[in-house]
């Protein structure tokens, strides 16, 4: 790493943050909003960040978009390091959209495209094509205050693809979105990963994140608690998998006995022809061996869900007796 | 970011700015505000001496200059208070800043289109007024007329550049605007009274602390003071209308120097809020 602001030759992140910490107030009111994050996103990734209202989430996209200095730590964005001398280029290759959209009402939504499109240098000719792709070409002439609050979401992510933006930044953009407006939206983001774009996606909706990203960056209380894919984030999971079972009552009642030589493993009887199972990730296939020859009518697997690894990684960070103080 | 200034994004912000004052017809309620006061004073001001009609250009400008000390602060501070503080409190600020422009170009732009509009505005408003003057007076008088529409214009942007400051400053559009009437308040009613009662009250002395005239310079604290002076001594025979033009010192007759005061009331605010203008 050189240590002015130039673009190092062999820089492969699309955005990098070193000892990034972002400090409120002083003494001892000192609010950290974020706190000693370490995070490289590289290029073409998609990045899911998860964490509580408050937990730093918007503070780390301001500070990626030089709205804020950091208190400590440095960032690069494309190789540039934020509020450097080559930082205003770099904001030419990167699309924001805030969580909390405001757009001038008395402008139509062609118009508003192209106030955005000078700031950022874009050709207007690109004003209307985006138009279409978000599905306003429809509404292009209407003044935006007669938007619906979907409809300014869309007009807010075509602001942020003006000029072919690399890098993404998307502060909760699914609110507002219908369901199959929330599918179109991430069929958009697919057609840009496959460009190469790079993505950050804030979001509380953790579902909905779960299927989509490459990776995920949890945030808790201004902390980076966990990082990695959905797959590596299970693997460090203590939470036990969930089997549902369902089987004549003769069956399960001589299930016992047979998983009794699988340790940790926790028997649960649901009724006369169900039963559920709680079994240390590390036993899933033993158990799933054993259960294979009896005469099942139905089995379900059950992996924690994001929400799960979330609470679990969180409170790893933070107890949660401090969280409710 | 540490680059310099970018034209094109000062004038993509400031086109914005102008467009939205001329579509929501800011600029012609303001021009038709100006034109039926100034017909109003230059058709009915010397009713009071039997007489319909402009009786000179001295006294035009004389009633004029009064019409426009009032008004144009007025209108150029809630012109100008919201625009940076309406951004921020609606939070269409961090997106504007977001993208690869920085915030002096951004208050730059706020601040010519703004200005923009405000000079159309007055211009068009006392059009109508010149053509009269020019019609009764021929081209003589309507030089007089000029220099007091371009000293209008800039006692205009003074106020603008002043109500930038405070849009940068305040927390919250609410007080923004509340500071924006107290300014107005202050150094169009409050400034001249104050002054004038400071003087009387030391019974003369303060005025010889600073200095024989010096008292007077004091006016140029005051951009409203550094208009009135302007016009009042842009006319020879007009400075014996005004009771304030015997304390004046023939220095500040000068219109260079008040001209110069009157650049650096638009210059100083405007640097200082480009100052102020942080996250």
């Amino acid at each position: 790493m050189t240590s002015n602001s130039a673009r190092p030759a062999d820089f492969a992140d699309a955005l990098r943050l070193q000892g990034v910490a972002r400090h409120y107030g002083r003494g001892g009111a000192l609010l950290k909003a974020l706190d000693g994050v370490d995070l490289a996103v590289p290029r073409g990734q998609l990045l899911g960040l998860i964490g509580h209202n408050g937990a730093g989430k918007s503070t780390l996209f301001k500070l990626v978009l030089g709205l804020i200095a950091p208190s400590q730590g440095r960032l690069w964005v494309d190789g540039c390091e934020v509020g450097g001398r080559h930082f205003r280029e770099a904001r030419r290759r990167l699309g924001y959209l805030p969580e909390n959209l405001v757009l001038y009402d008395n402008l139509d939504g062609l118009e508003t495209l192209r106030f955005f499109a000078r700031l950022k240098g874009a050709p207007l000719a690109q004003c209307a094509t985006l138009l279409e792709e978000v599905g306003l070409s429809h509404a292009g002439r209407r003044p935006v205050r007669e938007y619906s609050k979907g409809m300014r979401q869309r007009l807010g992510f075509a602001q942020a693809l003006l000029g072919e933006p690399q890098l993404l930044l998307l502060d909760e953009p699914t609110t507002g979105l219908d369901p199959s407006a929330i599918r179109d939206f991430y069929a958009q983001l697919d057609r840009l990963r496959q460009r190469g774009v790079t993505l950050v996606i804030s979001s509380h909706i953790l579902a909905e994140l779960e299927q989509r990203v490459d990776a995920l960056a949890m945030l808790s209380h201004g902390r980076l608690c966990a990082q990695g894919s959905v797959a590596e984030l299970r693997e460090r999971s203590t939470r036990p998998l969930h089997v549902r079972l369902q089987a004549d009552a003769a069956v399960l009642d001589a299930l016992p006995p047979q998983l009794a030589a699988l340790p940790g493993v926790v028997w649960r009887r649901d009724g006369a022809q169900r039963a559920g199972i709680d079994c240390p990730r590390a036993l899933k296939m033993p158990l799933l061996q054993a259960l294979a020859a009896q005469p099942l009518v139905d089995l379900g697997v059950q992996e924690p869900t994001l929400e799960d690894l979330y609470f679990e990684l969180r409170e790893a960070v933070v107890p949660p007796m401090q969280e409710a103080a | 970011m540490k680059d310099g200034l970018q034209p094109r994004q000062i004038a993509a912000v400031a086109a914005k700015e102008f467009s939205d004052r001329l579509r929501n017809r800011w600029v012609l309620a303001v021009a038709l505000v100006f034109t039926v006061f100034s017909l109003a004073i230059t058709y009915f001001g010397s009713a009071a001496q039997g007489q319909i009609g402009p009786r000179s250009i001295e006294a035009t400008i004389a009633s004029l200059v009064s019409l426009v000390i009032y008004l144009i602060p007025l209108i150029a501070l809630l012109l100008g208070f919201d625009a940076i503080v309406g951004e921020r409190e609606r939070g269409s600020l961090d997106l504007l800043l977001a993208l690869p422009i920085t915030r002096l170009e951004l208050l730059l732009g706020k601040y010519l289109g703004l200005a923009a509009a405000l000079a159309l505005s007055t211009l068009a408003g006392f059009a109508l007024v010149a053509a009269l003057l020019w019609h009764r007076f021929g081209m003589g008088g309507l030089y007089h007329y000029g220099g007091f529409v371009v000293s209008s214009v800039l006692l205009g942007l003074a106020f603008l550049s002043l109500a930038l400051l405070l849009s940068v400053l305040a927390r919250d559009r609410t007080r923004a605007s509340g500071l924006a009437i107290a300014l107005w308040f202050a150094l169009v009613l409050v400034f001249d009274l104050l002054l004038l009662g400071l003087l009387v009250a030391s019974g003369g002395e303060l005025g010889g602390l600073l200095g024989g005239d010096g008292f007077a310079y004091l006016l140029l604290l005051n951009p409203a003071d550094v208009f009135r002076i302007l016009n009042v001594f842009s006319l020879d025979d007009m400075a014996r209308l005004y009771g304030l033009a015997s304390v004046v010192p023939p220095a500040l007759g000068n219109p260079w120097l008040m001209g110069g005061a009157m650049l650096a009331w638009i210059a100083a605010p405007l640097a200082l809020a480009g100052w102020r203008f942080k996250p």
